[in-house]
């Protein structure tokens, strides 16, 4: 609601009617206070590609402890907003905070407290899986004297221990991504940072990547920070998730008071399963939801969209169709996002 | 570690880690500060170097190929038709520190390609996160480049001491040609990662390395003293680092007459150069 936000009324209506009553209601909307209990802190948050603004105005805060889902469609600008915050974009406009460190200015202090997984696959096939988490452990300075143990433990922390004196191109895509989490966690992170960690992984392998990042924070209590188009993932695995487009973050609070506020919604417009609203026709019957295809998905089959109706129990994708307005196939994500999509998701394969 | 007993994990199957195994994950490390931690990043990109030379020596026999036929070939025949002045030296051990110098150069230079490699495959994303200084960085992945090339020279001494080539075995000689290599790959991987910051695509690279690879080496005294040179070629010889580490390396290996001090400041002032330049450039990768 600040003055160069004004157009996006949507943004402030779903947060609204999402967390009124919350204690809490963090971004966007007025900026919030400087916290030392908040792990994450952006205000103001904009970062452009020569024309394109990835980022255009993000306030964001994430709670110390729990885990956060930045959800949006290829091309929304979550892989941008996580870059700037691991220090790896500089912060052009706006102010970045990691548990109270500025990520412009105090770079390696926030280095430190974050454990970053990349949407690629990162980790390196010359290497065995226990050379891929010693090299963490020493460019994270752990003394030689405890190395060894504490990249055991890593690797224990997500079931690699007997894959440990593998090459890391023998692994499975769900294998790989585990030894990347043991990668990210020999350093003991406060802020543990996913980019889509599930893309291209199958069904079991998904689960099995989600319950070690779940068992290791609650052993650790360390604060998750997630980007995923899976919208049915976010809402099974994450406390609270933002959802992004172009750049700007639509709606925020936890899955079911963002569901249940699109169900208050549809129940006051009159028809709003058949012709949108007017302030955003979105395509309710949308048949091929292209960044929530997933096997997990817990929404209606797309036979089933036709017919959905206001008294429908709305899924996250539901909500996020309602927010993003139209044209979310078309404008989500230029050739290079796709390609390295792609990429990623054939190498995961 | 201690914990053995309680279900010890598998690769396979889903096991929720006990809080007693996680003990050493709770508490963040203590940091290196200062001059400490240049040291220990260049140590670990060497070490990763080595570990990945061990688990797949493919590439050390593949580039022991073309020193071996230079030697072989060029060096044999150039050695019978005695057509160019070495002061006394057979040919081929005139030429084999030329030889050396020029595959731990050709090792250097396509080592932008790795950098681009790994940027692609989110590798250098993740040691950017690090903390990790770019210099730090850049300087690890020079004197990594440096170890990789040492690994090849000695392959290639070895195969010049097996063609006759009398060369010294003193031991701080050889700490010495040590010195040289490593210096001179620095430099060289911090030029091909300067243009690999530069040009940022894979193919680019390959068609900038192939085509600055062969002038360098010709331009050089590598093959012949600079002495026999045209004016320009000379001027351009003595501006290429190259010259410099080869006419140490003679020196070294050889005894032949050379000016180590000189370069030796070359040699350092290249490399300290190139890091900078190609820190500098490190961030575009990021992007």
């Amino acid at each position: 609601m600040t003055p160069d936000e004004s157009p996006e009324e949507i943004c402030a209506e779903t947060t609204d009617a999402t967390l009124g009553g919350a204690p809490r209601t963090g971004a966007p909307g007025p900026a919030p206070a400087p916290n030392a209990s908040d792990a994450v802190l952006c205000r103001g948050l904009r970062y452009a590609f020569g024309e394109t603004r990835a980022v255009d105005g993000v306030d964001l805060s994430v709670r110390a402890g729990e885990v956060f889902g930045l959800l949006g469609p290829n091309g929304a600008g979550k892989t941008t907003a996580i870059r700037c915050i691991t220090t790896l974009l500089p912060v052009p406009a706006g102010m970045v905070r990691v548990f109270g460190h500025d990520a412009a200015k105090e770079r390696m202090a926030v280095r430190r407290l974050l454990g970053y997984v990349p949407q690629q696959l990162s980790a390196d096939a010359g290497l065995t899986g226990r050379e891929n988490v010693t090299l963490f452990a020493r460019v994270f300075d752990v003394s030689r004297r405890e190395r060894a143990a504490r990249v055991d433990q890593a690797l224990a922390a997500v079931g690699l221990t007997e894959a440990a004196g593998r090459l890391a191109k023998t692994y499975s895509g769900g294998m790989i991504r585990r030894l990347e989490l043991a990668q990210a966690l020999v350093s003991a992170p406060r802020l543990l940072m996913l980019d889509e960690p599930t893309i291209g992984l199958d069904p079991i392998a998904r689960t099995s990547v989600w319950d070690h990042i779940n068992a290791v924070r609650d052993a650790t209590g360390m604060t998750v920070l997630v980007t995923t188009h899976y919208m049915d993932e976010a809402d099974q695995y994450c406390d609270r998730v933002a959802l992004m487009h172009h750049g700007r973050i639509r709606a925020l609070g936890t899955p079911d008071d963002l569901k249940s506020a699109l169900r208050t919604r549809r129940r006051a417009a009159p028809a709003p399963a058949t012709t949108g609203t007017s302030a955003h026709p979105y395509p309710v019957s949308t048949s091929h939801p292209h960044f929530s295809a997933s096997p997990l998905s817990s929404s209606p089959p797309p036979s089933a969209a036709p017919s959905r109706s206001s008294d429908a129990a709305p899924t996250l994708e539901d909500v996020f169709r309602d927010v993003a307005g139209s044209g979310l196939d078309e404008q989500s994500g230029d050739f290079r996002d796709v390609r390295s999509t792609r990429r990623t998701a054939h190498r995961v394969g | 570690m201690s914990e053995a007993p309680a279900a010890p994990p598998t690769a396979s199957a889903d096991v929720r880690p006990g809080p007693g195994q996680l003990d050493l994950l709770l508490a963040p490390p203590r940091a290196r500060t200062g001059w400490r931690v240049l040291p220990a990043r260049v140590l670990a990109m060497c070490v990763v170097e080595l570990q990945k030379l061990r688990h797949d020596r493919t590439e050390l026999y593949t580039r022991a190929v073309q020193p071996a036929l230079w030697l072989l070939v060029f060096g044999e025949t150039f050695t019978r038709i005695k057509a160019i002045p070495t002061g006394g030296t057979p040919y081929i051990d005139y030429l084999a520190p030329g030889i050396i110098a020029q595959s731990a150069m050709f090792i250097a230079i396509f080592y932008g390609i790795m950098i681009i490699w790994e940027r692609d495959a989110g590798i250098l994303t993740k040691l950017l996160v690090t903390p990790t200084p770019r210099a730090a960085l850049i300087a690890g992945k020079a004197f990594a480049a440096g170890v990789k090339a040492l690994v090849q020279a000695v392959v290639v001494i070895v195969i010049a001491a097996l063609l006759g080539v009398a060369m010294t075995w003193n031991p701080l000689r050889l700490l010495g040609v040590v010195v040289a290599v490593v210096l001179g790959s620095a430099f060289f991987s911090c030029l091909s990662m300067t243009i690999a910051g530069i040009v940022l695509t894979r193919d680019r690279l390959m068609g900038i390395g192939q085509a600055i690879t062969m002038p360098l080496f010709f331009a050089s005294n590598a093959l012949y003293p600079v002495a026999i040179m045209p004016g320009w070629l000379q001027t351009v010889s003595k501006m290429n680092p190259l010259s410099y580490q080869v006419d140490a390396l003679r020196g070294l290996l050889l005894g032949t007459h050379a000016h180590l001090a000189l370069d030796y400041a070359v040699l350092v002032a290249a490399a300290v150069a190139g890091i900078a330049a190609a820190s500098s450039l490190l961030g575009r990768l990021a992007r």
